[in-house]
């Protein structure tokens, strides 16, 4: 397979997010990903060669006319799979878009650090990262990658005073526990940290395995709002809905 | 006190002068607003006494078989006369509804039955000898106007009840008191009478006399609560006080679909204003005038026939109130009573009526816009329209009549046309004019499209030679009922409420626009083979490929569904039209995108016989799948310059779909209007709330009893929606992140 510049590979494309980040965000999901977290609503995004190819003018241009929904608080989020894996596609067209003053995010996991990321971070405005566990061994259990990385991405977020937001799956008997989360608040913590973000394990996702997915399936419990709400006082944040820090 | 400015609206009648002149532009929040007093809360409860008494009487609590409804032909009612603020019920009692057979007797009649009532002998003979709209306009229909009548291809024809879509400027009535008015009428109508009396000039004295009449009827319907509306009011509580029975005549007299109030918000405000400074009222007191001006436009009724309730659910008015927009000078007309009207969703409670309307600019103070947000999420009940599309064809004194139909407050009415099934015709094209439910011959007779694969550019020939035909016969049917309408059921109220020389749009109407987009796009883009049936005409589709869905944002479809919109207006125009009427289409369906889909066959983009029409401009239910902002994309494609009536779009999303926390819902909200507007737009009813609650309505009723939301143009308690139309509400789009 070879990956043309001018192209990226895109599962799927939510025209009114308000989850991934501030105001209202048009969400390109990019297909591909690095890891195989065991409780993953998107499973149907992992495989490199799903999805479908689009151009980056077109989608450049779907962007801008979503503009006059993104006023002062919206813009664009990449998420996935894992969008990093394409950022040297995607450098040219977060180029055109930073061009024309648009908000940038990027939802990632921190996994991945190359040249094409490195070239494409001083482009992003803000980066919702998800730190899927804590605990070394947990974490490579949950999701075939390591934690190292995710802090090594960390690192460099604060280096460059980037604004970030930190994110983490609150799964019943795995990252519930009020000592996890409060690793996860000391371990993410510095000014540029905008927001904590807790969020219930729900299984909406489930149609979404497949066969060569299912093996890494794991089952669990929807997560309750009590039980964030308990997570959230643990690291005394008050106001669960906002988590402003 | 302290006079008002200004000197035009002096020497002529002119309300906008008066208040451009006087009112005083708020920018501010909604902290300084009041809950509802004692003396509101205590009213109120009698009247929910009674709202609850009259769900349990099948929605009508009492009917007066013998009187014939009028200005004045019932005694004065009341709630509560000595707590009431604001005077004046349609009969003697709350909730009583009169008869009005002026629109056709038999309707009358049906209607009485319907709630085990009988038209006394009174009403029955006193009708035997008077021709309604309704004996008139069928004299003269012709064959083929009734069999696209009865085979649903016009449906909702005002030619059996009032036309109703006629703003009264209610507030001339408080600002000149109803002497003057009647002395302006008199000088215009000798003006008239100088000049050659050609047929127009005849029937408009003749009107004329009719208006003075009633302008004198009113005042008298007045003195009978006590109230000398011969002159101008002179506080607030008399301003609110002579514009309703402006109101409430109209509607004793009148039973039009949609009888709107107008833009009275602003106009209120400059009179509160002066009593606030005169220390005659506080903020409290202030509240309570609009709450108790509120509690009387929630309690108007017309007695329907169930077969109307089919069409138009849960006993909508119309009782549209714009509040908000721009001035052309650039200053907001939002004023602090433009809240309050807010305000009394809150303290009277979620309702459908009045259909409060939020005339929205990206200028509108942004206090304003994040409070109408925030009503939004808590109510579901009220709608936006883009001042800053209709401004510049409008002026800043306009109203929406019914859900989107704009015109200029007293200087321009409209003859309301209902609508054509758009996607039944296209039906009835590929069969050659045979009808696909009945097998009968309704249109112009051809051979059968019967091709093993339908092809674009034939099928498009074919469909406009169609629509060409049903044009014509569309504005001469139109032509036909408002001749009646004026002959046998002229407006006298309203239209004395209107400058004597009134500009008159002509609103006609098409239903199921996505159906006809989507199946022009599947002939178009995938492979659609018609299947024949026995009688040798075409009763489904077999549809091979993809194809792009309208409310995607794809340009392919999008354009079909826009195009569609230019042709049939521009059809339209090729037809003269009564009194000179200025053609107009909207795209609406209110609820009737139920009826219209039971009366369709199956289409060939897929939806199956009797499956409902998405409601207005709608995509169909769930096949916009890019988000909200796509879905809407798509329809604020369509050319408003086409649909000077006006584009409806209903909106549903989930409270977790908006925004995470309160705040961060209402400021979504805003930019999502805002940016919907942006995209020339017109129109938005939002809802926001889950299915869940809804099909929990639908089967625990007890635990909702008062849910309401917007459905097409106008707001409805849930619960007065049939089966058939809650579960089409329910299966619609509902913008969730999954």
């Amino acid at each position: 397979m070879t990956m043309s510049v001018s192209q990226l590979r895109v599962h799927k494309i939510e025209s009114m997010g308000t989850l991934d980040g501030p105001g209202i965000r048009t969400v390109v999901f990019l297909q591909g990903c690095l890891l195989h977290c065991g409780y993953c609503h998107n499973a149907d995004t992992w495989q490199a060669t799903g999805g479908e190819w689009m151009e980056t003018d077109a989608l450049f241009d779907l962007i801008m006319h979503n503009r006059a929904y993104f006023k002062k608080r919206g813009g664009v989020t990449f998420s996935g799979g894992e969008p990093l894996l394409q950022a040297k596609a995607l450098l040219p067209l977060v180029k055109r878009l930073k061009e024309e003053d648009i908000h940038v995010a990027v939802d990632t996991s921190g996994a991945i650090w190359n040249d094409a990321v490195e070239a494409l971070f001083p482009y992003i405005d803000l980066v919702l990262l998800d730190v899927k566990h804590t605990n070394a061994l947990a974490y490579s259990a949950l999701t075939g990658g390591r934690l190292s990385h995710t802090i090594l991405f960390l690192e460099r977020l604060k280096e460059a005073a980037k604004p970030y937001w930190i994110r983490q799956v609150i799964i019943a008997g795995i990252t519930d526990s009020p000592l996890q989360v409060k690793i996860l608040d000391a371990l993410t913590a510095s000014p540029f940290r905008e927001k904590i973000e807790l969020l219930p394990y729900h299984n909406m996702g489930e149609h979404k395995w497949s066969p060569e997915t299912l093996p890494f399936k794991i089952v669990a419990h929807e997560t309750s709002d009590e039980v964030i709400e308990e997570l959230y006082k643990a690291i005394g944040v008050t106001n669960d809905a906002e988590s402003t820090i | 006190m302290e006079a008002f400015k200004g000197i035009l609206w002096r020497e002529q009648i002119d309300v906008r002068d008066f208040i451009q002149n006087n009112y005083t532009p708020y920018t501010g929040g909604s902290d300084f607003l009041s809950g509802p007093t004692e003396r509101t809360t205590r009213v109120f409860s009698k009247v929910e006494k009674l709202l609850a008494e009259e769900a349990i009487k099948d929605g009508v609590l009492d009917i007066d078989t013998e009187h014939v409804s009028s200005l004045l032909t019932y005694e004065p009612g009341y709630i509560d006369r000595e707590e009431e603020k604001i005077f004046g019920l349609q009969t003697d009692a709350p909730l009583k509804r009169g008869v009005n057979p002026f629109g056709g007797i038999r309707m009358a009649r049906q209607a009485c039955e319907a709630y085990g009532y009988t038209l006394s002998e009174t009403v029955e003979t006193q009708f035997s000898y008077k021709t309604t709209h309704n004996d008139g306009v069928f004299r003269v229909y012709s064959d083929s106007m009734k069999k696209l009548r009865s085979s649903g291809i016009l449906t909702g024809l005002p030619d059996a009840y009032g036309r109703g879509r006629i703003i009264g400027d209610y507030r001339r009535i408080a600002l000149y008191g109803i002497d003057r008015l009647i002395e302006d009428k008199k000088a215009d109508k000798r003006r008239r009478q100088s000049q050659a009396m050609s047929e127009d000039n005849i029937r408009l004295i003749e009107e004329m006399y009719r208006q003075i009449d009633f302008l004198g009827k009113l005042k008298e319907m007045a003195a009978a609560y006590g109230h000398d509306i011969g002159k101008p009011a002179e506080t607030a509580q008399e301003a609110i006080q002579w514009l309703y029975y402006g109101y409430l005549a109209s509607i004793k007299e009148q039973n039009g679909a949609a009888m709107s109030l107008g833009r009275v918000s602003t106009f209120i405000d400059v009179y509160i204003e002066r009593d606030l400074e005169a220390g005659i009222l506080t903020e409290a007191t202030a509240q309570e005038l609009i709450d108790d001006f509120v509690i009387k436009l929630r309690m108007a009724r017309q007695l329907r026939t169930p077969d109307y309730n089919q069409l138009f659910a849960g006993d909508p008015m119309w009782i549209t109130e714009v509040v908000g927009g721009i001035g052309e000078d650039g200053r907001t007309l939002v004023t602090k009573t433009s809240f309050r009207f807010l305000n009394t969703l809150i303290n009277l409670g979620p309702a459908p009526e009045p259909n409060i309307t939020v005339l929205w600019s990206s200028d509108l103070p942004e206090p304003f816009k994040a409070y109408c947000a925030e009503i939004s999420i808590k109510t579901d009940a009220i709608q936006y329209e883009n001042d800053d599309l209709m401004r510049p064809l409008y002026g800043d004194d306009y109203g929406i009549a019914c859900c989107v139909s704009a015109m200029r407050i007293g200087k321009e009415m409209q003859f309301f046309g209902a609508r054509c099934n758009l996607a039944k015709t296209l039906l009835m094209a590929l069969n050659g004019g045979v009808d696909e439910m009945s097998g009968k011959q309704v249109g112009p007779e051809a051979a059968p499209m019967t091709d093993a694969v339908l092809d674009y550019d034939k099928v498009m020939t074919r469909f406009d030679s169609y629509l060409d035909w049903l044009c014509e016969q569309y504005v001469n049917t139109m032509n036909i009922i408002h001749y009646m309408h004026d002959k046998y059921a002229y407006e006298k109220t309203q239209m004395a409420l209107h400058d004597t020389d009134v500009h008159r749009y002509m609103a006609f109407g098409v239903a199921g626009l996505s159906v006809v987009a989507d199946s022009l796009s599947a002939i178009k883009y995938a492979k659609v083979m018609p299947v024949v049936g026995e009688a040798g005409w075409i009763e489904d589709f077999v549809i091979e490929g993809d194809f792009p869905m309208y409310g995607n944002d794809d340009d392919r479809v999008d354009r079909i569904a826009s195009d569609l919109t230019e042709r049939f207006i521009g059809k339209l125009k090729q037809y003269p039209t009564y009194r000179n009427a200025e053609h107009t289409l909207s795209i609406l369906t209110i609820t009737s995108n139920v009826v219209y889909g039971k009366k369709t066959g199956n289409t060939p983009d897929g939806r199956r016989k009797g499956e409902a029409f998405a409601p207005g401009a709608n995509p169909m239910h769930n096949r916009d799948t890019r988000g909200a902002v796509a879905s809407l994309n798509s329809v604020a494609k369509l050319p408003y310059a086409c649909c000077r009536d006006g584009i409806s779009c209903t909106f549903s999303i989930t409270p977790d779909t908006l925004g995470k926390s309160e705040t961060g819902r209402v400021e979504n909200l805003v930019d999502l209007v805002d940016g919907y507007f942006d995209h020339t737009a017109h129109h938005l009813n939002v809802n926001v709330l889950n299915r869940d609650r809804l099909i929990e309505a639908m089967e625990y009723p007890e635990r909702h009893p008062n849910l309401t939301i917007r459905v097409s143009g106008y707001a409805v308690n849930f619960h007065r929606l049939s089966r058939a139309q809650q579960e089409e509400v329910i299966s619609r789009t509902f913008h969730e992140r999954i």
